[in-house]
């Protein structure tokens, strides 16, 4: 199985990245995912980061990203809830991409 | 949307001792991407799966009663629940989940998903359906 090192231990994850047990989940592994990618974290990125994982925390499911494009729109400004702004920080697609570094699964209809 | 087809889900069985609460659940959430008119039914055990406060630390599988409330997200917001199944249990409307939409043409109001029908009124709707999926 893969896995990544984060904070000196080694996490397992899935063959597309994502990780396999959710209470792994600490700050950093977005940060070492993101750099897997090539990408710096900026304070726009964890806002979304932290969304989905209040979402996730609410309603047990990644959300599809018509629905994340919505609430984030809600809560955080109509400015951020359109797919421009979310594919800009995520160029892999807002759902795929910010779900696995929030260590979530990939969202539930993401094909 | 003249193309739209009406699509309904029928839930009856309850909800952890087998898979197909959950199934159901996620082909509805799965479904929604394509913009379908999108209808759920609880009929028999199935009215369990919306009960408030479901508890699951003693069977080990994942309370997945949350998510319901994110029917609403996905635009999905006709949910009838059968009205002999719920007195043949001895539930109301009380012992269930409030489950809400927003209407986004009337300022984001809250408006209630939920409609409790009789099974008389629900094999009417099953009729105006063009795709039914029974779980």
């Amino acid at each position: 199985m893969a896995s990544i090192e984060v904070n000196g231990k080694n996490l397992d994850v899935d063959e597309e990245g994502y990780l396999e047990n959710l209470n792994d989940w600490v700050p950093e592994v977005a940060t070492v995912m993101a750099k897997l990618d090539d990408t710096e974290l900026t304070d726009a990125h964890w806002e979304v980061i932290n969304f989905l994982r209040e979402y996730y925390d609410e309603y047990q499911i990644a959300p599809a990203v018509r629905v994340l494009t919505k609430a984030i729109g809600k809560k955080l400004g109509k400015e951020k809830g359109n797919s421009k702004y979310l594919y800009e920080l995520f160029p892999y697609g807002p759902g795929k991409q910010a779900c696995k570094y929030a260590g979530l699964p990939k969202p539930t209809g993401c094909v | 949307m003249s193309d739209a087809k009406k699509f309904m889900y029928i839930n009856r069985k309850a909800p952890y001792g087998t898979i197909y609460a959950w199934e159901s659940l996620e082909v509805v959430l799965i479904g929604a991407a394509f913009e379908q008119d999108v209808s759920l039914a609880f009929v028999d055990d199935g009215v369990y799966q919306l009960m408030k406060n479901q508890d699951t630390t003693e069977v080990g599988i994942k309370n997945f009663s949350p998510t319901y409330s994110a029917l609403g997200d996905y635009d999905i917001n006709k949910i009838y629940v059968e009205k002999e199944s719920l007195e043949a249990r001895g539930l109301t409307l009380d012992d269930l989940q409030h489950l809400v939409w927003e209407d986004e043409d009337d300022d984001w109001a809250e408006k209630d998903s939920i409609r409790v029908v009789t099974s008389a009124e629900l094999a009417e709707i099953f009729e105006q359906q063009d795709v039914v999926l029974s779980f």
